[in-house]
């Protein structure tokens, strides 16, 4: 009977332990994974196609959202910025397409076209590699430096610190992280929050 | 009278230009009262983050419940409902609910007020306009992402929050835990 309670208290444990476990996704310092994700031209896109880059700017971004909407030029900028340094911007779209239709892979190719994205915009479709990453809303930035050991995660939040006006911002989070990055230094801020909208899931 | 002191205010207020309402907004954190006198047509209080962190920490022995929302988040419009049907069913147990909506203040006027007015929202409304996110949003709760709809249930020390969206009855039995 002991063995028993012990035996149920140790499952018990286990299980409590590997659910705290499971939510979260990547802190920083994790290796991030990569993923073959459909772009809007209907090519697959995955992180080692890049054989040059140093890193990524992993923005998990979509059309339907008033911040990512917000954020658009500034992610289009931060490409123009890093792409040519071997940090080029990811895009990858997380919600479900049937909750939200203005997400759909026309209106993803609409809305790249409209606004002239100069990098790759992914379908996450199957809702697969977000969860992986732990991104909750949009936009959620990752920026990934490559390593012998992999993609690492060194940062994780937002892109400034000033969703309303861009002239307004006066810390560029994503920069000041792949700048340290590029001239071999710690990132110092590795993580900031903002608000965002909800990734999209069935009920 | 009254009426004169009115006008002046409304013409110089709309002699500010954008460059004072800048300068305003920078300054709101010296102040913890509402942003004003640009918004003082809104049938809402405009905070930042500390002016806000009283309506939010009230040493009372009522529940309160804090919701934060905006008019472009699709699940928070869903939910919106339950809160209000919560605070008819729980007003005789003296909870008190509170709509902070995270809306763009330059939609405030054109999707707000006319959400509010459309569908009668009855329930207690304040915006927060605090670009500062990194800031407040984890001095609100360190658990929490940034994504919205995302809950505050409180009864003085006791206190919980909630990243995710309710339906009636799952509020329904937070609420119960706060009031027993």
């Amino acid at each position: 009977m002991k063995t028993l309670k012990l035996l149920l208290a140790c499952i018990l444990l286990v299980s409590t332990t590997a659910f705290t476990a499971d939510t979260g996704g990547y802190k920083v310092g994790d290796v991030a994974t990569d993923f073959e994700l459909e772009n809007i031209d209907g090519s697959m896109v995955s992180l080692s196609d890049y054989k040059d880059a140093k890193g990524f700017i992993v923005i998990f971004t979509c059309n339907t959202c008033p911040y990512a909407v917000a954020y658009e030029d500034r992610i289009i900028d931060l490409d123009k910025k890093y792409a040519k340094q071997g940090y080029p911007v990811i895009a990858i779209m997380p919600n479900d397409t049937d909750v939200k239709p203005g997400d759909n892979m026309e209106a993803m190719q609409a809305r790249a076209k409209a606004k002239g994205f100069s990098f790759p915009y992914l379908m996450d479709k199957g809702q697969k590699i977000y969860p992986q990453y732990g991104a909750t809303k949009t936009p959620h930035v990752y920026v990934l430096e490559r390593t012998r050991k992999g993609n690492i995660v060194r940062y994780i939040g937002a892109i400034d610190d000033n969703y309303q006006d861009a002239k307004a911002v006066t810390t560029r989070y994503v920069e000041d992280a792949v700048d340290a990055l590029l001239d071999g230094e710690e990132v110092s801020t590795t993580e900031t929050r903002a608000i965002g909208c909800t990734i999209k899931v069935k009920a | 009278m009254k009426y004169a002191f009115f006008i002046i205010v409304l013409v110089i207020v709309a002699c500010k230009g954008e460059q004072d309402q800048k300068l305003e907004s920078t300054q709101t954190s010296q102040k913890p009262e509402a942003i004003v006198p640009q918004q003082q047509a809104l049938p809402f209080e405009v905070y930042d983050y500390d002016g806000l962190v009283p309506l939010i920490t009230k040493k009372d022995d009522k529940v309160h419940v804090v919701n934060f929302w905006a008019t472009w988040c699709a699940p928070c419009i869903k939910e919106l409902p339950y809160f209000e049907q919560i605070r008819e069913d729980y007003k005789g147990d003296g909870l008190e609910l509170l709509l902070v909506s995270l809306d763009f203040p330059r939609q405030y006027k054109s999707k707000l007020v006319p959400f509010l007015e459309q569908r009668k929202i009855g329930s207690e409304v304040v915006a927060l306009d605090d670009v500062d996110q990194n800031r407040w949003i984890p001095a609100i709760d360190s658990t929490w992402s940034g994504a919205i709809p995302a809950t505050i249930i409180y009864k003085g020390n006791q206190r919980k929050f909630y990243e995710q969206s309710f339906s009636y009855e799952e509020l329904k039995t937070e609420i119960e835990q706060f009031l027993n």
